[in-house]
């Protein structure tokens, strides 16, 4: 039931080894760059390929792709996949910790490092310790090393494993951003088929000593087993999930979302509302193709919510056939252009309050003569970006933090909300 | 935080190796220690610094903590290579395993653990035993994982010193990290052991539920998977697991989100309440959503553990299907996976805007999910009945984009809608008939010629139709080559006109004679008796009612399902397959079985999509292809050789050679194995012999038999030297009367027997007229005497003494006689035995002469004898033992 990987690989673009750390003896480096390698041949791009990958030598390959580098686990053993492959991306998160930025040139640069955190977070192939603000604690880099007697920190297999002790703030603060990534999915009818809001809990954390968190949500669930009148809006959360700090049991027994936060900045929690919200930004457009010599685009955007609120940076991607030349672009607000490296045109609006509407039009040129075979046009949906500060879709509020530490300081929780696009596409006809 | 590291690359001079040699020695501790990080560096870019092996091991007595690291790392990299000099480190190793530094001693014992050298491995026990009981739980926690490296190199070692006992003490262990890595070492050496080693009791249980609210996350995944082997003994303690583990579903990291799943699912089994288990269905839904957040690898492995989950129970994402519509930019493994949950999840309810979707992925660009797009409405069609209309309108609405590969695969579907709904929906015939032209893949070719054939009273020109595929009939693949003889048929038995009379004529005429294809033969020949002997008949068994399909592909058989679903967020889950199937404990050898395997793992999802229209969806091919009852004739005395039925006779397992074109080499004559009178005339003589360096079987065949002999195969049992044939059997079809001689090349060490060596060398031969004959041969030895057998008089007279006296064996050959020293050495080197040196002892010569078998085994050879008189006395010593009554046997016939 149980399974370990055998080795970890870090590839360059082409599947090159860069730096492996034999876990357990029983892979070849030569073998995996090999079919590594073909890999990449067969299918030139990685995207295409799934990521567990079974050799006709009994080895599975794991891997992800981070810049141009990819990681890599072999193994022979029936071992826990989503473990595995989420551990890359945590090694992928710790090696950006230490070296800013994690591709080809950094590892050469600190493969003395990397041997180290490879020994660290992984023993005889079973993930270990993936905190980077702690391992950097007790391995660092030339460029911080200190002459300290080193030893683990006591967090390494303490039950509070994210946080190390004696750590000391003068002004001690919390910053905690409310960010609502709104996806939606509207279908070439004007049906929406999809959506939801992904909601995060982003905590910024400056606290002195071992500071007991307790945050109180417009949560229903909590406030009707309080008893108490819902004062404003009480709010359904679908989905919670919890930074390891949580405690899980607690929340489960009387939903209290109490915790010891790691130091610095760490997702707190993440909730999914699954209930169907009006399209904050509802975009139409109709093309119009004149036989092969032009087309006509004639978007039209209307902000669909408050007009005490403001969408900013807002970014309406629409597709235009690879081959069209000649843009000529009229907008009433912001301004557009033709981007031929994503065959789109952007039409960018900084400003944009609620209840307006704005428009686009475009004319572009076409080649009069296509290939007679010609592959379909990719259909790329319309695809918009906006953020909305102090709103949230769900309307989750913050009701309050309360910071306790034995030294009995007072903290500043300082909190925020905004609401941006995720996935927000729009299909054409 | 960068490092400058890429500096030690850049030693690319000549004479590097001396000159880090150099460095390493230096007083200086700096310079020491930037020598190692170049030998590391050296070692990153695939060098070979293993020469470096002492002077790095000498920087190992070092306070400081990194340059340790490093050298540690070398020696796992090099001590296999150098097991002698890796003993060296062995004093280090124990001293840091006492550091006042716990890092220290974590690491020495993590370090020791990954030198896979056994002198090594005897050192490790007394600081492991240490290590385990240490104060620092970060010595602990590396103790523990070490018992599993301990194991994995020598069982009996870890199970001798106690440390599994030790290691189950850790369950119990205050710090949850140290419980964790127990749990997982114990894990591991329970899947590799056969003996119950870990069981968990009820008692280690809750000490486990305990620690997992504790531990790190990677902690709680171990904990989690390691629970899904314990049963729980009723609802009620299932239920409490439950309990305990649900919080889990709330945790940030996917993977403790699916192993708790896997929990919740396996006692769920056992939960009798109607009301929990629907409430717990009801709980798990939105954190399988969320998975659908993650990373798209992440959601990878979720979507194939999703696709078992819905197949188990269905009620738990029943509405939530909407989740799994593909986003535009999904990479392709994801839409595949979630377009397979989205067939599984179609209901009357929502197929209306799944369809959407479906229709909205046909027009995509990416040709393989376009396909399987279609498919996929094709597959709702069949599930769900009162949505087969729409959807056969929606397929109908993509043949008219006439994109070739969408027009062929909605063919195929449509084939399996008329199986599934027969005389429902064959309106429609007609739009099909329209894109017949643009038909180039053999099974949508397969499935309209089946349209055609099996609908011909309704298609006016259905003669027309398929004349104008029988055109290319000698062409064709065989699929459709069936299809077109099936449907001629049908179209002949419903209209008996001339038409089709003709073409009937032509196309059993095709079939029968001018075709290798023994399946179309044989169909081709039960249609003509059936045709010619009843029509009537004919029709009852061509145009019987079939059988109505329902879609089960892709539907797992449901004990595969439960071993798959205790095996959620694994490899086994992702790939479909139990572990067995792809995990072998023989760290090398791969198994001949994984090979369709991998192709399934390739493909990334595990649909086996009907390859052909008999392919593997069983039921929807049945009804196409199966109009004769007799789907696989048997063959009549089959042409093709049968090499399993020769292997499976006498257990071997290399593959048979064929025998093929003649060679004729002359020679001495051979002796006679198998006599004419055994082998019914046939009569084989055979020898080993050994020409350049290289082993020949030199066989001969005589046809004293009335028939002519082909189809000549060979196959040698297994046999002390392991060998086998090494190319094929050439030998030409042999008439009466005739013979034929030809040397067989051999390769030695391919089919090793265990046991005591023995010269016996067992053959079968057959042909393909007569049954098959065994017959025994022996193997002289001197056959393998290596070119390479030639020693030196020092190094003989060297090799001679290191070799112990009860390795000396002689042995008189009392029939041999030497008539002349010069000639029995001339006759002896031309069989590799060579000669060195010579005395005289009274009255009879001593010779010394040495030989060599593969492996590099020597022989030292002694002889005495007096010129002319019968009697040599051989004396050998060589240090395989096992091997001298063989060479005996060799010297023996070659003194004759």
């Amino acid at each position: 039931m149980a399974g370990a990987v055998s080795a970890l690989f870090l590839l360059d673009i082409k599947g090159r080894v860069l730096v492996w750390r034999d876990y357990r003896g029983d892979v070849s480096a030569l073998q995996a760059e090999r079919f590594f390698t073909k890999l990449l041949d067969k299918e030139g791009d990685s995207e295409a390929h799934s990521p567990v990958v079974y050799d006709d030598a009994g080895v599975t390959y794991m891997f992800i792709q981070h810049n141009n580098v990819f990681l890599l686990t072999a193994s022979r053993q029936n071992c826990n996949a989503a473990s595995i492959l989420l551990f890359l991306h945590r090694v992928v998160d710790v090696f950006k910790h230490y070296f800013e930025e994690l591709e080809e040139e950094s590892l050469r640069d600190n493969f003395v490092v990397v041997y180290e955190l490879l020994d660290e977070m992984m023993d005889f192939g079973y993930p270990q310790y993936t905190e980077a603000k702690i391992l950097s604690e007790f391995i660092k880099t030339d460029a911080y090393r200190m002459e300290v007697s080193q030893r683990p920190p006591m967090a390494v297999t303490n039950a509070v494993s994210w946080r190390s002790e004696g750590i000391r703030y003068k002004k001690n603060e919390v910053f905690l951003d409310v960010v609502e990534s709104v996806n939606i999915l509207v279908n070439s009818n004007g049906q929406i088929v999809r959506s939801d809001v992904v909601g995060a809990l982003k905590m910024r954390t400056y606290l002195s000593g071992m500071p007991e968190c307790k945050l109180g949500l417009n949560d229903r669930v909590l406030l009707e087993a309080q008893g108490r009148a819902t004062k404003g809006k009480a709010i359904d959360l679908d989905d919670i999930k919890f930074h390891q700090c949580v405690r899980l049991a607690r929340f489960e027994n009387d939903r209290t979302i109490s915790f010891i936060p790691p130091d610095g900045s760490f997702d707190l929690m993440t909730y999914r509302l699954s209930t169907q919200v009006k399209p904050l930004i509802w975009v139409e457009a109709q093309i119009e193709k004149h036989s092969r010599s032009r087309i006509e685009l004639m978007v039209k955007a209307r902000s669909q919510f408050k007009e005490r609120s403001t969408a900013t940076n807002v970014e309406i991607e629409v597709p235009v056939p690879s081959d069209a030349t000649n843009p000529n672009i009229r907008t009433s607000m912001g301004s557009a252009a033709y981007a031929p490296e994503r065959d789109a045109m952007v039409w960018k609006v900084k400003s944009f309050p609620g209840g307006k509407d704005y428009m686009c039009r475009a004319e572009f040129s076409l080649p009069s003569i296509t290939a007679e075979e010609a592959a379909p046009e990719k259909k790329a949906p319309i695809r918009v970006k906006f953020e909305i500060p102090y709103f949230t879709v769900s309307g989750i509020q913050v009701r309050y933090l309360k910071i306790i530490e034995k030294s009995g300081y007072q903290a500043l929780p300082w909190v925020r909300y905004i609401t941006m696009a995720g996935e927000y596409e729009l299909r054409l006809i | 935080m960068s490092g400058h590291d890429s500096k030690y690359f850049s030693t690319t001079k000549k004479g590097e190796i001396p000159e880090l040699k150099e460095e390493l020695n230096s007083q200086y501790k700096d310079k020491r220690k930037d020598a190692v990080k170049k030998v590391i560096a050296a070692m990153t870019v695939g060098k070979d610094v293993s020469s470096l092996f002492t002077d790095v091991v000498n920087c190992m007595q070092t306070e400081n903590l990194e340059l340790k690291k490093l050298v540690y790392l070398y020696l796992i990299n090099y001590a296999k290579s150098q097991p002698d000099l890796a003993i060296l480190a062995v004093n280090t190793f124990v001293k840091d395993s006492q550091d006042p530094n716990p890092l220290i001693r974590a690491l020495a014992v993590r370090t020791m653990g990954c030198i896979r050298v056994d002198k090594i491995t005897e050192y490790l026990c007394d600081p492991l035993q240490r290590c385990l009981k240490d104060d620092d739980p970060y010595v602990r926690k590396t103790a523990a994982i070490c018992v599993a490296k301990l194991y994995d190199i020598n069982a009996e070692l870890v199970e001798d010193r106690g440390f599994l006992e030790a290691l189950k003490d850790l369950i119990s262990d205050n710090n949850p990290m140290v419980v964790a890595n127990a749990v997982a070492a114990l894990a591991e050496i329970q899947d590799s052991s056969t003996r119950p080693i870990f069981e968990i009791t009820s008692h280690t249980l809750s000490k486990l539920l305990t620690a997992l609210n504790e531990c790190t996350e990677w902690g709680q995944v171990f904990i989690l998977d390691s629970l899904s082997r314990y049963k729980a003994a009723d609802a009620r303690e299932a239920e409490n697991i439950v309990e305990r583990v649900t919080p889990r579903l709330q945790h940030a990291n996917c993977a403790v989100v699916l192993s708790a799943v896997k929990i919740i699912l396996l006692q769920m089994e056992l939960i009798t309440s109607t009301d929990v288990v629907r409430n717990l269905c009801k709980k798990m839904a939105p954190p399988l959503v969320t998975l659908l957040s993650a990373e798209p690898e992440i959601q990878y492995v979720a979507l194939r553990n999703i696709n078992l989950i819905v197949q188990k129970r269905p009620t738990i994402l029943a509405h939530e299907i909407k989740v799994f519509f593909c986003k535009y930019n999904d990479p392709i493994y994801v839409k595949m996976e979630k377009l397979e949950i989205m067939i599984k999840l179609a209901s009357d309810r929502n197929i209306d805007q799944v369809l959407l979707e479906f229709k909205e992925y046909a027009t995509e660009v990416d040709v393989d999910f376009v396909r399987k797009a279609v498919r996929a409405i094709g597959r709702c069609a069949i599930k769900l009945e009162r949505a087969a209309e729409r959807c056969i309108s929606v397929l109908l609405e993509l043949i008219k984009i006439k994109v070739n590969y969408v027009v062929q695969e909605a063919i195929i579907v449509i084939k399996d809608i008329f199986r599934r709904y027969p005389n429902t929906y064959e309106s429609i015939i007609a739009t099909l008939c329209e894109s017949l032209d643009t038909l180039d893949e053999p099974e949508a070719k397969a499935s309209m010629i089946w349209i055609i054939g099996e609908y011909a009273e309704r298609i006016d020109n259905a003669d027309e139709l398929l004349e104008s595929f029988l055109e290319t009939f000698p062409e064709e693949p065989a699929l459709v080559q069936l299809q077109l003889l099936t449907a001629t048929v049908k179209l002949f038995l419903k209209k008996p006109t001339e038409g089709p009379q003709q073409m009937i004529q032509a196309v059993l005429n095709n079939a029968t004679v001018e075709t290798d294809n023994p399946d179309l033969r044989d169909r081709a020949y039960i249609y003509w008796r059936l045709l010619s002997t009843d029509p009537e008949a004919a029709k009852d068994v061509v145009l019987a009612e079939k059988p109505v399909i329902s879609d089960d592909s892709n539907q797992l058989d449901s004990s595969l399902l439960d071993d798959l679903l205790a095996n959620i967020s694994t490899l086994s889950s992702v790939y479909h397959k139990p572990p067995e199937a792809f995990v072998s404990r023989v760290k090398t050898a791969p198994r001949a079985d994984d090979e369709e395997f991998a192709d399934t793992a390739e493909t990334g999802y595990s649909e086996s999509p009907s390859q052909g229209v008999d392919g593997a969806s069983p039921s929807s091919s049945a009804g196409t292809s199966s109009n004769v009852p007799v789907k696989q004739p048997a063959a009549p005395a089959a042409p093709a050789p049968m090499p399993d039925l020769l292997g499976d006779l006498m257990g071997m397992d290399n593959s048979i050679v064929p025998v093929d074109e003649p060679t004729a080499p002359s020679g001495p004559p051979l002796p006679v194995l198998l006599p004419s009178t055994t082998g019914q005339g046939l009569q084989i003589s055979a020898q080993l012999v050994r020409r350049d360096g290289q082993i020949f079987y030199d066989i001969s065949f005589d046809n004293g038999t009335q028939a002519v002999l082909d189809g000549f195969m060979i196959q040698f049992n297994k046999n002390t030297f392991g060998l086998a044939a090494g190319g094929a059997l050439q030998v030409s079809p042999l008439q009466p009367g005739t013979s034929a001689r030809t040397l067989l090349p051999m390769v030695a060490f391919q089919n090793l027997s265990p046991g005591a060596p023995s010269s016996l060398l067992q053959v079968a031969v057959k042909n393909n007229q007569q049954p098959v004959w065994y017959f025994n041969d022996k193997i002289p030895m001197h056959a393998f005497f290596g070119e390479d057998g030639k020693m030196e008089r020092t190094s003989f007279l060297e090799a001679w003494k290191s070799l112990p006296d009860d390795n000396e064996f002689s042995k008189e050959f009392p029939s041999s006689v030497i008539s002349s020293v010069d000639a029995a050495v001339e006759h002896l080197a031309a069989s590799n035995v060579f000669f060195i040196a010579k005395r005289k002892n009274s009255n009879k010569d001593v010779l010394y002469m040495s030989a060599k078998i593969p492996r590099g085994i020597p022989f030292l050879i002694e002889l005495t004898a007096a010129v002319g008189v019968p009697g040599v006395k051989c004396a050998v010593k060589t240090p395989n033992k096992e091997m001298v009554a063989l060479f005996f046997e060799a010297m023996e016939s070659l003194l004759k």
